[in-house]
């Protein structure tokens, strides 16, 4: 296994229309970890996720983000996607008149021969994915993740419950197999039943050589999906790290506490 | 220091866009008179009431003033148009009897491929003439007739006579004069009483040449109970000066009876594009136009229904593509003429770069004409910041008894979906592609598989940087 980290952000300062939001952010993720980002609103941890994504609006002023060692600047979105990284978001678009199994298809497809491609130029064999194979993928994938069949039939996002939301960005997770995965507010809006499937869904989809971060308000989350590592973020920066008993401390003392304990760390 | 870099999109080569050597039987000289119009009767050889029709509508064409609402229509020179040019001597009724070039032009349009496939007969126009013909022979043994409409005015003189320009009159308006005088080709359909044509018909008309008048005039009559559908494609050659296409489509759809015309209009750039399309629908009879433009420089075309006794319905479907230096003016209109029909417009359009479409409809309700419902929705979506939309919805309602409904949408295709797209391996070209897709689903899966794949490549085409 490599040991150059999947992901290696440094001292990275982005701006949306001249508004500072991350303010010099650290962070890397190694493969087989779980990193649990938390964090009060406005904290800037779904610009986080936006920006390595690489939505356009967001401008970087400062900083770096490398994937594999290489930075990640110069990659379009698609580009990103198909080099393994993966978004699961908080609020996933509509898409109104496309299916999801059209959707679905074009976007494995695209990944995936991406994938066989890179995996040619190294030495590997090449094989293009075929419909068929796409069909008994998503067939597969959504018995697993306990999906409908029917899903496969409807407008991407359209009409869909939260819940059937998240399920849905699970599912692309799934057939995508993304390198590195991050998880923006998987849980919110989720009632405990629906949360426990999501959860499943992705300790399930877990491999060794992968790295996922988790973005999420609360602690229960992380009942089910359990992290290496627990990143508070403040203002634009990862203020607190540790393990898992972090997220512990969090849900007790909350947000406010947390703030005041650490301005009276940086006191004494 | 920008996160991403922005990709462009070019609008897609035209794919139609080849021509032929010209090797033609006769070509009128350039621009209109009375004795072009005498000289089209003269070599095809027609009744003397065919003639007078012509040269009357002549009459009416030089009367009356260019329209100045739509579309400009300013630049087009009739001095500089060929009206009529007969490709070759006879009509093939196998490919094999249609001159090698030509033959090799409808192989290039798939139009042979796509008759063996799915089709329950052929007319293919080339120019001025339709220079091959099919139908099934089954179709032939119960009495329907699909001829071309010149071999109709000979063959079906009566029929011809008893509908021909009583749909659309040949003084309606300027371009279906003009079509009236110097109508050459088209389509003629006879659906017997009862008989049901499952599979459908299509006429394909190719311009070839430069400054090329093609004025094709179908007449379809659906005898009651009967079922047809009918489709036409259309494509021409790109030239830097301009060609012009002006039909006139007429369509009786008599008691109980269905007819469905569907038509993928892909016309190079150049091409003006001024129809006048109306059917008439009695009692308890449908009449469904499924309209798609996508090519040609100006289009004008709105597809009407009348509905003329107490349970006919009209439904039009319209789906426009203005692309670079395109204008699309179409939309459609319902006439309640009698009590207790319905209709339905379904609109949608798409404008990108420097393309303009517009919306323009009309639903009118004759006094006395209660128990109407009508239902209008339209539809557009921008692409970018530089494409243009009009809507211009026009309502003459007599009646109060009646239900009317009216919505208009205008969307932009957001910056959030293009993300989320990519943001799953899709480049920004497939994305603007599949949300495009998506938009026209809804008229799309109303069209027969094949004419849906082709509607979706076609704009796929158009969303690319490259030729497919």
């Amino acid at each position: 296994m490599s040991t150059v980290p999947i992901l290696e952000i440094e001292n990275l300062h982005v701006s949306i229309e001249d508004k500072e939001i991350l303010k010099g952010l650290n962070l890397t993720v190694n493969a087989g970890e779980i990193h649990a980002l938390m964090g009060p609103n406005g904290s800037g941890k779904s610009t986080l996720a936006y920006v390595i994504a690489g939505h356009p609006s967001y401008e970087v002023t400062e900083g770096s983000i490398r994937y594999f060692g290489e930075d990640i600047f110069e990659w379009s979105p698609d580009e990103r996607a198909r080099k393994g990284i993966f978004l699961a978001f908080q609020y996933p678009t509509v898409i109104p008149g496309v299916s999801m199994a059209n959707f679905l298809r074009m976007a494995v497809t695209n990944v995936r021969n991406a994938r066989a491609e890179a995996a040619a130029t190294d030495g590997g064999s090449a094989q293009p994915f075929t419909p068929r194979e796409f069909r008994k993928l998503m067939r597969e994938k959504m018995a697993q993740l306990k999906i409908d069949e029917s899903f496969a039939n409807r407008y991407l996002n359209e009409g869909f419950s939260g819940g059937e939301k998240k399920r849905a960005e699970i599912l692309q997770m799934a057939l995508l197999e993304p390198t590195l995965a991050i998880m923006d507010e998987t849980d919110s809006g989720l009632d405990i039943d629906a949360l426990r499937v999501v959860a499943e869904g992705v300790n399930s989809l877990m491999r060794p050589d992968m790295g996922v971060v988790l973005i999420t308000h609360y602690q229960r989350m992380l009942n089910f999906i359990k992290p290496h590592f627990v990143h508070i973020m403040m203002d634009g920066r990862i203020v607190q790290q540790g393990g898992p008993e972090l997220a512990l401390e969090l849900e007790e003392k909350g947000y406010e506490g947390l703030r005041a304990a650490l301005a009276a760390g940086a006191q004494s | 220091m920008s996160a991403v870099p922005k990709p462009q999109i070019d609008i897609g080569e035209y794919r139609y866009g080849f021509r032929d050597e010209e090797q033609y039987v006769y070509k009128s000289k350039k621009g209109l008179s009375r004795e072009v119009v005498e000289e089209i009767s003269y070599m095809k050889g027609e009744p003397d009431w065919m003639r007078e029709f012509r040269l009357k509508a002549y009459e009416h064409f030089i009367r009356r003033p260019m329209p100045t609402w739509g579309g400009d229509l300013s630049e087009i020179n009739f001095d500089d148009i060929y009206y009529y040019i007969r490709p070759t001597e006879k009509q093939g009724k196998t490919w094999d009897e249609v001159p090698e070039y030509i033959k090799n032009t409808f192989e290039k349009l798939g139009i042979p491929e796509a008759e063996r496939k799915f089709l329950a007969g052929v007319g293919a126009q080339y120019e001025s003439e339709v220079v091959y013909h099919s139908l099934r022979e089954d179709l032939e043994k119960q009495g329907v007739i699909f001829v071309d409409t010149d071999t109709a005015v000979r063959e079906y003189p009566d029929l011809v006579k008893q509908y021909f320009g009583t749909i659309v009159p040949a003084n309606d308006n300027k371009f279906a004069a003009l079509n009236s005088a110097v109508w050459s080709g088209g389509s003629f359909i006879y659906v017997p009483e009862n008989v049901r044509v499952e599979i459908p018909l299509q006429a394909y008309f190719r311009i070839n040449a430069e400054n090329m008048g093609q004025f094709e005039r179908t007449l379809i009559i659906c005898a009651p109970g009967s079922y047809v559908h009918y489709v036409e494609g259309c494509t021409a050659p790109t030239y830097s000066t301009d060609s012009l296409h002006s039909a006139v489509v007429e369509i009786i759809v008599q008691e109980g009876a269905r007819c469905r015309y569907t038509t993928i209009q892909n016309w190079s750039k150049n091409v003006y594009n001024l129809v006048t399309k109306r059917a008439a629908a009695y009692k308890d009879a449908t009449m469904e136009w499924v309209d798609g433009n996508l090519g040609s420089k100006l289009t004008m075309k709105y597809p009407a229904v009348w509905m003329m006794e107490p349970g006919a319905r009209g439904e039009i479907l319209s789906v426009a593509f203005a692309g670079d230096g395109q204008h699309q003016d179409a939309g459609g209109k319902v006439v309640h003429v009698a009590p207790h029909t319905s209709s339905q417009i379904i609109s949608k359009s798409i404008s990108k770069g420097t393309g303009r479409s517009s919306y323009r409809g009309l639903v009118k309700v004759y006094k006395g004409a209660e128990d109407v419902k009508s239902n209008v929705v339209c539809d557009a979506l921008l692409l970018d910041e530089t494409s243009r939309t009009d809507t211009y919805p026009y309502m003459e309602i007599e009646e109060e008894r009646v239900s009317i409904g009216h919505e208009a949408t205008v969307s932009k295709v957001a910056e959030e979906q293009i993300f989320y797209l990519q943001s799953r391996g899709l480049t920004e070209d497939e994305a603007m592609s599949m949300i495009v897709n998506g938009f026209i689903e809804p008229i799309a899966k109303e069209l027969p598989l094949e004419y849906a794949v082709e509607l979706n490549r076609l704009i796929q085409l158009e969303m690319e940087g490259s030729v497919g």
